[in-house]
């Protein structure tokens, strides 16, 4: 990669768990990670492994309670948004950093037109009348690529199709005078192949046009190989691995990477990516969960070692690191 | 939406011409003769005979049925026995009264119902809450008359601040103009530049209005707590409060107009359900609505009375209804644009 650019926004031993009934649920366990300016960063995991926990504890979107910030920092631009006030994070919120949802269907509000909900967010930060708000509106789904939107934003959700939709929803978070960073919660998920393409065309597109940052999350690394420029690997609420896009497909160091690429069909545009054995086993229970490699009831490597202690990072290289302590055996081939 | 709507309407006629057929059959199947009930046990048999003739009662049964439709349609709900008055004249003579109570115990419910539920749905599982919606599960099951009989006991007696009845100071000799006796109250208070008639009327109408908009209270605060529970945790709130909306904005606009929906049902149901409580309440506060009307001609066995009672009630709830109807499809979107 090219000279590293400042860093946006930087996460710093953040644990995160939620005091449930039926116990404790540590989501988020001493996750960190950096996103410079225009960078993409994808978090990638399976389901319930705690990607959305960590993003929505950015902009402080968790419930609390029952969530609860354990320990860490969020610094955004000089600010540990961790401690800031409701009405502090409030401003913040679609102004420098936006987010878009998974599901397109659920996520705008059924009974607004989707311009009403638009032009609110220019209003609420922005000093306008609603038929400017109207006009920015309009302009915005222009940019993402609605057609005939002068009419498309007076109708509601349920009139539109899923793509759409996620456009509808992309607009939304670009209804900012500074959009800094956009934090993408499985944007594609419930999406059919050919409109997802459209819809990370779009991201990307807008990522040149717009000096933004994007927090892209999701379980997919076929969207990873599309969009990432650096990826944080996370199982259990652990991180396990961290690299820029390239040294993730071509020399993986955590066995739980190796089964995460496993899953990719072999015409992506890294060939080289190995067909392993599929992950068995299940996650485990984050209730109770131990002090070892959360990996380990799954993991084909597992020594002794990994059931008693967390392995600490290896450093591979500038942009690599694996926390596993039988890296060294996972090799290409 | 338009389409929607007629479609409504014309599901009207056979609800009505039900609600009909049952009263006439209800007054008609009952045990015993209503001639002879409604004369008493001194009634000889020529009297019996005469009322009989009066009533149709002679008649075959299917005839009698022809007949009692025949009228209704034309609005003639015949004759009280009690009064000899029309007694579609009785009905409209006494339906403000009526419409006024149940309108302002409605809104009392209403509004407070809905602040109540909001406050605990969003106070979830605080004091507040638990305050709220166990003063809610007391106010369901209080009994109407026993909770007019205890604010009457309260307020009129033991503290002396209101009446204990009636809708006027009767001292004040006040000619009704709308019958309405609020707004009476406003016209006089403009016309005749005293505001006591206004005052008097409120004074009349607060302890009705709080023993006839409890339950409905307690009920709408209740299916707006669960409402408002439900779709807070609904994603497009994440996604407006992931767009800096401010909370009071995603609470009263955002989550409260979709917590709406099932609410304004309740609400609707609430409304046609306090016309029945209202007799009770009419009864206990000598009111001098419909309620009153229709528990004093019970007592006094006109049955014609009771049946136009039961028939206009009827039809008012399910005017209502249909009024909730276009209301809810007004605030879904997926109704109204179909
Ligand atoms: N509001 C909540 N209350 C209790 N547990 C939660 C809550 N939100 C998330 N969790 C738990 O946190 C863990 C991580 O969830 P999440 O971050 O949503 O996973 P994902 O990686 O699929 O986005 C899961 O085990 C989930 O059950
Ligand atoms: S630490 Fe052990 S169990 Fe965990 S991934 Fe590495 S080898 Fe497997
Ligand atoms: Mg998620």
């Amino acid at each position: 990669m090219a000279e590293k650019k400042e860093i946006l926004l930087s996460i710093q031993n953040l644990s995160f768990s939620f005091d449930t009934q039926r116990g404790v649920v540590n989501a988020v366990r001493d996750i960190s990670l950096d996103i410079r300016k225009g960078e993409t960063l994808t978090l990638v995991g399976e389901s319930g492994c705690g990607k959305s926990v960590t993003a929505h504890a950015i902009n402080q979107l968790n419930p609390m309670p029952p969530g609860k910030v354990d320990h860490g920092k969020i610094m955004f631009r000089g600010t540990d948004l961790l401690t800031l006030k409701r009405h502090e994070i409030e401003k913040l919120r679609g102004t420098q950093i936006s987010m878009i949802f998974q599901e397109p269907m659920t996520a705008l509000n059924p009974v607004f037109t989707v311009g009403t909900q638009i032009a609110d967010v220019f209003m609420t930060h922005q000093h306008m009348t609603k038929q400017e708000a109207m006009e920015r509106t309009i302009d915005l789904f222009k940019l993402v690529k609605i057609p005939a939107p002068e009419r498309r934003v007076n109708s509601y959700p349920h009139q539109l199709s899923g793509g759409m939709r996620q456009r509808a929803m992309i607009a939304m978070a670009l209804a900012s005078p500074e959009p800094g960073l956009m934090i993408a919660d499985e944007p594609t998920t419930a999406l059919d192949v050919t409109i997802q393409a459209q819809i990370l065309d779009l991201l990307n597109d807008l990522k040149h046009k717009i000096e933004m940052s994007i927090l892209l999350i999701t379980h997919d690394m076929g969207v990873v190989a599309e969009m990432a420029d650096r990826v944080v690997v996370m199982y259990a609420g652990r991180k396990v691995e961290e690299a820029d896009v390239f040294s993730i497909f071509e020399t993986p160091r955590h066995p739980y990477t190796l089964g995460l690429l496993n899953s990719l069909p072999s015409n992506t545009k890294y060939k080289n990516a190995r067909r392993l054995e599929a992950i068995t086993g299940t996650v485990p229970d984050m209730r109770t969960i131990g002090a070892g490699c959360p990996f380990e009831n799954r993991c084909a490597y597992a020594s002794q070692k990994c059931g008693q202690e967390f392995p600490a990072e290896t450093v591979l290289s500038e942009s690599h690191s694996v926390w596993c302590h039988n890296y060294h055996m996972v090799k290409e081939g | 939406m338009i389409k929607h709507i007629l479609k409504r309407l014309a599901l009207l006629i056979p609800t009505l011409f039900g609600v009909i057929t049952l009263v006439f059959l209800m007054i008609a199947l009952a045990p015993g003769d209503p001639a002879r009930v409604m004369l008493g046990e001194r009634a000889n048999a020529e009297q019996i005979a005469q009322l009989r003739a009066e009533l149709g009662l002679d008649k075959p049964l299917i005839q009698q049925y022809g007949l009692y439709l025949s009228r209704v349609v034309r609005l003639d709900l015949g004759k009280s026995i009690a009064t000899g008055q029309q007694i579609a004249r009785e009905i409209a003579d006494r339906f403000p009264a009526t419409i006024e109570l149940a309108w302002y115990a409605m809104i009392f419910a209403t509004i407070v119902g809905m602040l109540l539920g909001v406050t605990s749905a969003i106070r979830r599982n605080t004091w507040v809450d638990y305050t709220t919606m166990g003063g809610a599960l007391v106010g369901v099951s209080m009994p109407v008359f026993w909770l007019g009989l205890v604010l009457i006991m309260v307020f009129s007696v033991w503290l002396n601040l209101l009446p204990t009845g009636g809708r006027m100071n009767i001292r004040y000799y006040f000619t009704p103009i709308t019958n309405f006796y609020v707004l009476d109250g406003i016209i006089l208070w403009i016309k005749e530049g005293t505001p006591k008639y206004l005052w008097s009327a409120i004074q009349h109408l607060l302890l009705p209005t709080i023993a006839l908009g409890t339950i409905p209270l307690a009920i709408i605060a209740r299916t707006t707590r669960s409402s408002m529970l439900e779709v807070l945790q609904q994603d497009y709130i994440k996604t407006a409060r992931s767009a800096g909306i401010r909370e009071k904005r995603v609470i009263y606009r955002y989550a409260l107009k979709n917590a709406l929906l099932p609410v304004i049902t309740v609400i609707g149901l609430q409304f046609g359900l306090l016309l029945s409580g209202a007799i009770l309440t009419e009864t206990v506060f000598s009111w001098p609505g419909i309620g009153r009307w229709i528990y004093i001609s019970i007592g006094a066995r006109d049955y014609p009375a009771v049946q136009g009672g039961i028939i206009f009630i009827s039809t008012f709830f399910v005017l209502i209804n249909l009024a909730v109807d276009i209301l809810y499809s007004v605030v879904n979107p997926k109704i109204r644009l179909q």
